[in-house]
């Protein structure tokens, strides 16, 4: 009697561990994936049902008309075009050059993938999709920057997104080259350089307001200096983007600039020790010891400020509330004001557009650009 | 002179070099630091101080008054801001450790198990979600469209589910976690707002938590999973060898290795929930508000309130500027050691 129990138990334990072993795979995963599919599945279904209809406050709450793609053909063809797309100007022969050029491009990008031998109709559609946006996006900016057109909210966007993600790439690089040499006080720095990314978006904002203030700021006797003291950053429009620009750099570089040390950090000293042997000057050292190390890193972390970069929304909400006119509005800013104003279908259509234009231009990037550059070292 | 040029190893640079460098850190130095010096003379000015002109230096252009701090910490506004301090003392350390558990596990798993969601099976989810939100739109009850929808998922899954053979692999996987970033917030808000609602957990902690726990899991995953793939393998097949189970070699191999990796996560996510703003607008009112709502607050209906606003901003700085020096410390024994080979 006693010895059979004892016999039993471990028996009955043991299947009871093969089965939780067996699980593990499951058990590691499924809490965040249910996490994610409860917070992110539920909203994107309900916000794209909201983009297909119409919001209004009635008794005791609000009703939803479902109105199909109406709220999408106000930005694209009706009332909100010029605020969304911008006013298109009539073409000049520099806009033709750069469009003429990159619809060149394309095709040459395309046609190189139709002589390919092997086609599959993923990678066709894809290609196909990357021609038509890429061509789309360059006609609406080349159309809109110059000549009294207008740039909407799409294309600041775009300025904001490039731009920005450009100069903190560069300015965190060089940054990061310069605290990794051997030099007294670099950790200083180093915590220094990080202050701007830990302060709360909201709180940078109104302390850029504070400082581009041009009669109470503490540059004013700077703009004095320089006779610009009557000239209004705000009322300008590249003015007023260039502001909140700088504002985003100083935000962001320091993001770039702490994951770029950590990989310049943890590169093998060998190699760079014999090109020094063997005579390499520091440039020939960069550019094929350094770069190739840092190339996969800096691709993760231009595709992850890719995408939180689409969202600037505090910067132009804060500092120029959009102003002067709509020119410093992002789309996230756009669907907010649409939002403030209870029109919520509209609002969700510009959010889902953002949504298609983060993933278009993400997929590029990992299934080009990423992949390519990664794969050729 | 031809010394002064050269380097005396390959990590020290050359006198001139390190004077070339030290004015540009300097310079960017001071880029960083001169905005933080004028909300620290900013929040010692008075509002006729601010309205008439630049003023640099207090004593010597200005008299300083500590009159916005103590309206801060101790006047009028002092509950409001203990209160609002406890709130985001509360909400960011938890949703950040929660987080990183969650991420933690799941970014173990995908870099040590291989998981084929078959294709079919997705496809079947997605319809039978939509059969839920449409038979509930056309006045089903949700508890009945719900349990149909689960049982026709079920059977669906069992007879047509099983025929596709195409799967996808870890890296959709890691793709379709980074993509729930990609929605912006706005989007996303309206329909949360409405679900915890329905949860009655509006401008509660609960509220917040959970949904920076779930914003803020691809991140970890994605930097996790960088991390965790450098941990040599041997060691947790040794562990299998001796009969440790998967729970056995997370717990005791997997995490202890990782902690410089977790650290530098951890100490990311709290800043940005520490910092969150967007939907904290939403989901909180008087309870559960947070920092930055009160430092948006002070734009009241008689112009910004700068003199606060600087107070507010500088307490929040100074936690933040403890988790800066423990992160460079950590960063530099590799966060995203992983990352560099790829």
């Amino acid at each position: 009697m006693n010895t059979e129990s004892v016999e039993r138990q471990p028996s009955r334990l043991d299947a009871l561990t093969v089965t939780v072993e067996r699980l593990a795979e499951s058990v590691f995963i499924t809490p965040t994936v249910l996490a994610l599919l409860f917070l992110s599945i539920f909203p994107l279904i309900a916000s794209l049902y909201v983009s297909l209809a119409r919001f209004k406050i009635a008794k005791g709450g609000f009703t939803l008309t479902f109105v199909g793609l109406d709220n999408y053909k106000k930005l694209f063809l009706g009332t909100d075009r010029t605020h969304f797309l911008g006013a298109f100007a009539p073409s000049t022969p520099l806009s033709w050059v750069i469009f003429g050029g990159v619809v060149v491009a394309l095709s040459i990008f395309l046609a190189r993938y139709l002589l390919n031998a092997r086609i599959s109709i993923g990678g066709l559609i894809g290609r196909i999709l990357l021609t038509l946006g890429l061509g789309g996006l360059t006609w609406m900016l080349t159309h809109s920057i110059w000549n009294g057109g207008r740039l909407g909210t799409l294309s600041t966007t775009l300025v904001y997104v490039f731009l920005g993600i450009f100069f903190q790439y560069i300015l965190g690089l060089s940054l990061a080259m310069l605290t990794v040499q051997n030099l007294p006080g670099r950790r200083f720095f180093r915590v220094v350089f990080l202050l701007p990314m830990m302060i709360t978006p909201v709180g940078v904002a109104y302390m850029f307001r504070m400082l581009t203030d041009t009669s109470k700021g503490p540059f004013t006797p700077v703009w004095q200096a320089l006779g610009l003291i009557d000239f209004s950053w705000v009322n300008n429009p590249w003015g007023a983007r260039t502001a909140i620009l700088i504002a985003d750099i100083w935000q962001w570089t320091p993001f770039m600039f702490i994951v770029l040390v950590a990989a310049l950090e943890s590169q093998p000293v060998e190699p760079i020790e014999a090109a020094t042997v063997d005579g390499a000057n520091p440039w020939q050292i960069f550019r094929h010891i350094t770069w190739p190390a840092i190339l996969p890193v800096s691709m993760t972390l231009i595709l992850i400020r890719l995408i939180e970069a689409f969202k600037i929304v505090d910067l132009p909400n804060v500092m120029t509330n959009g102003g002067p006119g709509t020119s410093t509005q992002s789309l996230t800013l756009h669907a907010f004001i649409n939002w403030r104003a209870l029109d919520l279908g509209g609002s969700a259509a510009v959010a889902y557009i953002l949504l298609f234009l983060v993933t278009f231009f993400g997929m590029i990037f990992v299934n080009l650009i990423r992949q390519r550059t990664v794969e050729t070292l | 002179m031809k010394r002064w040029f050269e380097s005396k190893s390959i990590n020290t640079p050359s006198p001139v070099g390190a004077i070339l460098s030290y004015l540009i850190l300097g310079l960017w130095a001071f880029l960083i630091l001169f905005p933080l010096y004028w909300l620290v003379v900013t929040s010692l000015k008075i509002s006729s101080q601010v309205a008439e002109g630049p003023f640099y230096i207090p004593f010597v252009d200005f008299q300083p008054s500590l009159d916005a701090w103590h309206y801060i910490l101790v006047g009028d506004l002092s509950k409001d801001t203990l209160r609002t301090f406890t709130n985001t003392l509360i909400v960011a350390p938890v949703s950040a450790l929660l987080a990183l558990a969650l991420g933690a596990t799941a970014a173990y798993a995908l870099v040590r198990f291989e998981y084929h969601p078959r294709v079919g099976s997705i496809l079947t989810f997605i319809g039978c979600l939509i059969l839920s939100v449409v038979t509930i739109y056309m006045g089903v009850p949700w508890q009945i469209a719900l349990v149909v929808s689960a049982a026709v998922f079920i059977i669906l899954l069992q007879t047509i589910g099983r025929r596709f053979k195409r799967a996808l692999g870890n890296n959709d996987i890691a793709f379709w976690m980074i993509s729930q970033r990609m929605l912006p917030p706005v989007a996303v808000v309206i329909p949360i707002y409405i679900l915890f609602q329905r949860l009655h957990l509006l401008d509660t902690h609960a509220a917040l938590i959970i949904t920076y726990v779930t914003s803020n899991l691809p991140i970890v995953i994605w930097l996790m999973r960088d991390y965790i793939s450098t941990i040599p393998i041997e060691l947790e097949e040794c562990a299998a060898i001796d009969g440790a189970s998967r729970y056995r070699i997370f717990w005791s191999i997997v995490l202890p290795l990782a902690i410089p990796g977790l650290v530098a996560t951890f100490l990311f996510v709290l800043v940005f929930t520490w910092n969150e703003y967007l939907l904290a607008l939403f989901l909180s009112s008087a309870n559960s508000q947070t920092l930055p709502l009160t430092i948006a607050a002070q734009n009241a209906t008689r112009g910004p309130q700068w003199w606060n606003m600087s107070v507010l901003i500088l307490l929040m700085i100074v936690p933040v500027i403890v988790i800066a020096i423990v992160l460079e410390r950590y960063i530099t024994r590799g966060l995203l050691i992983g990352a560099v080979k790829g």
